[in-house]
C-alpha cells in the first residue's frame, strides 16, 4: 500500500509544491462548481430528492440484516453465490478461490473502491493472477504504480499529458511516432490495449454501486462501459462491495441513481447503469457462466452500531471531496488513505485505526461545504468531530495543544481574569509592534506568523470599555 | 440613561472573544447599530469565550463548561445578539446539543438557542431595521461569507441587503465569495500550510475584484484574511459588515 495518514503534514508540503497537482485540482474544482449550479437548477425537486435518497438509505440500513439474507436468497435462486466476509483479507481469499476454481489466468477488473480497500490487486498478483484495471484512469494508475486520488475521478491528479507519456512507456510494441496529442487518441489507444485483455480475461471482477434485495441483482454506475464488459465477457463475474450497499427495491436503486450521476459528475444519468442478476440462463445469449458476489464487512458491522453510523449513508458519489477546499489545496493522495476528502477522513480511522489516522479528522476548517452538497445529507463535520471527541479522550493530540487548551478553557471561565490578561497581552503585542498595526514574528505563535501577519489588538477590551464609558 | 432608552426592549449582547479582546471597535459599531434598530443593549460582564475551541478540538466537557456558563449569562434576555456567525451558531446549533442531557440546563439552553441571533440577521429579520440611506460613498467593497454563518444560519441576504440600503460603497461580487477562507478556528495553526493555501485563493478571488476593502461577519476569518493579505503586501483592507453599517450613520 502507498498510503500513510500519519505523514499527512509531509504529504501536504509535498502536495503544495506540485504544481501540477495544484493545477488539476483548481481545474476540478472551478469546473464542478459551475456544473453542480447548472445542474442542479436544472431539477427543480433536486432538494427533495436528496431527502428522499437519504430516508432511502436509513431505511435500508435499518433493514439491513433482512435486505442482505433477501439479497442471498435471490442470487443463489439466480444460480450465483454469496460469499461473506469478515475483513480484507477474507474476502481477498475469497475472490483468489473464486479465480483459482476458475482456473484463472487474466482477470479484467472493472473500477471498485472496496478492492482498493482491501488490497485486492496485490492480493491476486501474489497469487500468480494477471490483473488488469480496464477503467481508463484506473488502467493509467495501475501502469504508474499509483492509486486513486478521488473516488469516481481516480486520476484527477493527472494531466493528459502525463497520460500520453505513461502510454508511451507501457506500449512498446506501438509506433513510438504516434500522436498522443489529444484525449480521443489517448482513449482509443487504451480501447486497443484493454480490448484484448476483455476477450483473454477468465474473471471480470466489479464493484457495486447498488445491490437490490428483492431481484438479487448487483447495479454498478458508469460511464465507460468497461465495467459491463468485465462483468459480461468472462465465463464468471465476481462482483466486490461492501455490505452497506443493498437495498429493498428497484425504485430505492433508482431513485438514488438520480442523485447519485448528478452529484458525481453533474450528469442527469452516467452513460452505463447496469443491473447484474444472476449466472447465465439457458437461453441467454451472453454473460458469465458463473456468478459470485463479496461481500465485505471490515468495520461496517461496527460503525453501523455505533454513534458514526449516518457515514454507511455514503453512495461513493466523491462530491463531498470535490468541493472540499482542503482537498482542492491538497489532493487526494495527502490524506494516505483509500478514500480521501470528507468521507475519507471519517471512514479511515474506522478502517485502519484512529491512532494511524488521527491527522484526518483534524484537518477540516468546518466549513461545511461537504454536508451541504452531501446527496443523502450525511453530516460530515459532526461525524468528523465525534472523531476528534474520541482522539481527545484517548490523548492522541500534541500535549502543548492540549495545555494551551486547558489554559484558554480555565482563563475564560473566569471573565474577570480572562479580561485583565487579555487587555495585558494585547498591551504587550501593541509594544512589540512599535507603533505599526501588525506583528511580522512572535515567539511561540510560529504557526500563526509563518504565513500571516498577526494583527495587532487596539487595546483595552470590549467589555471593559463598555462597563467605562457607559459607567455601569 | 434615557428613560426612552431604558423602556427598550433589551438585547443581551454577547461580544465574542475576539472582538473583546482585538477589536472592541467593531462590538461598540454592532451596539449602535442595535440601539439604532430600537433596542436597549446590555453587555453581561460574566460572558467570555462561546467554548468553541474546546468543541471543536474534541473536549466536550470543557464546551459543556462553557455552553452552561453562556446560558447562564443570557438566559434572561428576550433576545441576544452575537457579532459573529460561528459564535452564534454554537448558541443556535450547538448548545441544545451540548446540554441535551443535563436536566438542569437542558431547557434554558433550548430557548436560548431560539433567542439568539447574528448580528445583521437580527437587524434584518428580528428588528427589520433599515439603514439611513447615506450619499453614496466613493470606493467599492466585496463580501465574503464565512462559513458557519451561511450554512448553520442561513446568512447570505441579510448582509447584502442591508449593505446595499446603505448605500455606501459599491458591492462588487467574488467568484466563490461562499467558499471558506481557511481560519477554521484552531485549524489555522494546526495546519498552517492548508489554512494559508485556501486563504489564497480566497485572496486572489478578492483582489480579482479590484475592491478596495472585503467585508465579513466574523472576526476569525477577518483577522485570517487580513494577515494573509498583509504578508502578501496587499492593500486591500478588511471590514467587519458592523463597521461597513455603521460608517456613515448619525
Amino acid at each position: 500500500m502507498h498510503a500513510d495518514s500519519t505523514r499527512f503534514p509531509e504529504n501536504v508540503a509535498a502536495a503544495r509544491r506540485d504544481a501540477t497537482l495544484l493545477g488539476a485540482l483548481d481545474r476540478l474544482q472551478r469546473d464542478s462548481r459551475a456544473g453542480r449550479i447548472e445542474t442542479v437548477a436544472r431539477l427543480p425537486e433536486f432538494e427533495t430528492l436528496r431527502d428522499a435518497a437519504k430516508e432511502i438509505r436509513n431505511g435500508a440500513l435499518a433493514n439491513l440484516a433482512a435486505n442482505l439474507e433477501r439479497f442471498e436468497e435471490n442470487v443463489t435462486a439466480n444460480g450465483g453465490k454469496v460469499h461473506w466476509c469478515r475483513d480484507a483479507a477474507e474476502a481477498c481469499e475469497a475472490v483468489a478461490r473464486i479465480c483459482r476454481e476458475a482456473g484463472a489466468k487474466t482477470v479484467a477488473k472493472g473500477k471498485s473502491m472496496v478492492s482498493e480497500e482491501i488490497d485486492l490487486n496485490a492480493a491476486l498478483l501474489g497469487a500468480g493472477f494477471d490483473v488488469v484495471e480496464t477503467d481508463l484512469g484506473e488502467y493509467v494508475l495501475q501502469l504508474r504504480d499509483e492509486t486513486p486520488s478521488h473516488i469516481v475521478i481516480p486520476a484527477i491528479h493527472l494531466t493528459k499529458d502525463q497520460f500520453a507519456e505513461t502510454f508511451r512507456g507501457a506500449h512498446e510494441e506501438l509506433p513510438e511516432d504516434r500522436s498522443l496529442e489529444e484525449a480521443r487518441a489517448i482513449v482509443a489507444e487504451a480501447r486497443g490495449a484493454l480490448r484484448d485483455v476483455f476477450l483473454r480475461a477468465d474473471v471480470g471482477i466489479t464493484g457495486a454501486n447498488f445491490l437490490v434485495a428483492e431481484t438479487g441483482s448487483v447495479v454498478i454506475v458508469t460511464n465507460e462501459g468497461n465495467g459491463d464488459l468485465a462483468q459480461s465477457l468472462p465465463g464468471t463475474h465476481i462482483a466486490v462491495t461492501g455490505i452497506e450497499k443493498a437495498l429493498g427495491t428497484v425504485e430505492e436503486a433508482l431513485t438514488l441513481v438520480r442523485v447519485l450521476a448528478r452529484s458525481a459528475t453533474g450528469q442527469e444519468i452516467s452513460a452505463y447503469t447496469t443491473f447484474a442478476t444472476g449466472a447465465k440462463r439457458g437461453d441467454d445469449a451472453a454473460g458469465p457462466a458463473n456468478f459470485h458476489v463479496v461481500l465485505v464487512d471490515n468495520g461496517r458491522g461496527d460503525l453501523l452500531a455505533g454513534p458514526k453510523r449516518e457515514i454507511l449513508r455514503c453512495i461513493r458519489c466523491g462530491a463531498c471531496q470535490t468541493v472540499c477546499p482542503v482537498y482542492g489545496a491538497v489532493g487526494g493522495h495527502a490524506y494516505g488513505a483509500v478514500y480521501a476528502g470528507p468521507v475519507g477522513s471519517v471512514l479511515t480511522p474506522a478502517l485502519n485505526g484512529l491512532e494511524k489516522s488521527k491527522h484526518l479528522p483534524e484537518a477540516s476548517s468546518f466549513c461545511g461545504a461537504c454536508e451541504a452538497v452531501c446527496p443523502v445529507r450525511i453530516p460530515l463535520p459532526r461525524l468528523l468531530r465525534m472523531w476528534r471527541e474520541d482522539a481527545f479522550q484517548a490523548h492522541l493530540g500534541p500535549t502543548v495543544r492540549r495545555w494551551g487548551l486547558f489554559a484558554w478553557s480555565t482563563l475564560t471561565a473566569w471573565p474577570r481574569a480572562y479580561r485583565i490578561a487579555g487587555a495585558i497581552g494585547g498591551r504587550v503585542l501593541r509594544l512589540m509592534a512599535m507603533g505599526r498595526g501588525r506583528l511580522t514574528r512572535l515567539p511561540f505563535a510560529g504557526k500563526w506568523t509563518g504565513g500571516r501577519d498577526l494583527p495587532v489588538p487596539e487595546g483595552g477590551t470590549f467589555v471593559g470599555q463598555w462597563h467605562g464609558k457607559r459607567g455601569k | 440613561m434615557t428613560d426612552e432608552m431604558k423602556s427598550r426592549p433589551a438585547v443581551g449582547f454577547f461580544a465574542t472573544c475576539l472582538v473583546d479582546l482585538f477589536r472592541p471597535s467593531v462590538g461598540f459599531a454592532a451596539a449602535r447599530l442595535i440601539e439604532r434598530a430600537g433596542y436597549r443593549v446590555e453587555v453581561p460582564r460574566a460572558q467570555s469565550c462561546c467554548g468553541q475551541p474546546s468543541y471543536n478540538s474534541g473536549d466536550r466537557k470543557a464546551a459543556r463548561r462553557a455552553a452552561r456558563r453562556a446560558v447562564a449569562a443570557f438566559h434572561r434576555f428576550e433576545h441576544v445578539v452575537a457579532p459573529s456567525g460561528s459564535c452564534a451558531a454554537m448558541f443556535v446549533r450547538h448548545f441544545p446539543d451540548l446540554l441535551a442531557d443535563d436536566p438542569e440546563w437542558a431547557a434554558s439552553a433550548r430557548t436560548l438557542a431560539g433567542r439568539t441571533f447574528e448580528l445583521v440577521d437580527f437587524l434584518t429579520r428580528v428588528a427589520g431595521w433599515r439603514p439611513e440611506t447615506v450619499p453614496r460613498q466613493t470606493g467599492s467593497i466585496t463580501y465574503h461569507d464565512s462559513c458557519s454563518g451561511l450554512r448553520e444560519l442561513g446568512i447570505r441576504e441579510q448582509p447584502r441587503a442591508l449593505l446595499a440600503a446603505a448605500g455606501g460603497p459599491e458591492l462588487r461580487e467574488m467568484e466563490g465569495s461562499d467558499i471558506c477562507c481557511g481560519f477554521g478556528g484552531t485549524f489555522c495553526v494546526k495546519y498552517p500550510a492548508i489554512s494559508e493555501a485556501m486563504a489564497d485563493k480566497k485572496i486572489d478571488s478578492i483582489e480579482a475584484t479590484g475592491a478596495d476593502a472585503v467585508v465579513g461577519g466574523d472576526l476569525g476569518c477577518l483577522l485570517h484574511i487580513a494577515g494573509r493579505l498583509s504578508r502578501r503586501g496587499s492593500a486591500t483592507g478588511t471590514r467587519h459588515v458592523a463597521e461597513a453599517l455603521d460608517a456613515g450613520q448619525d
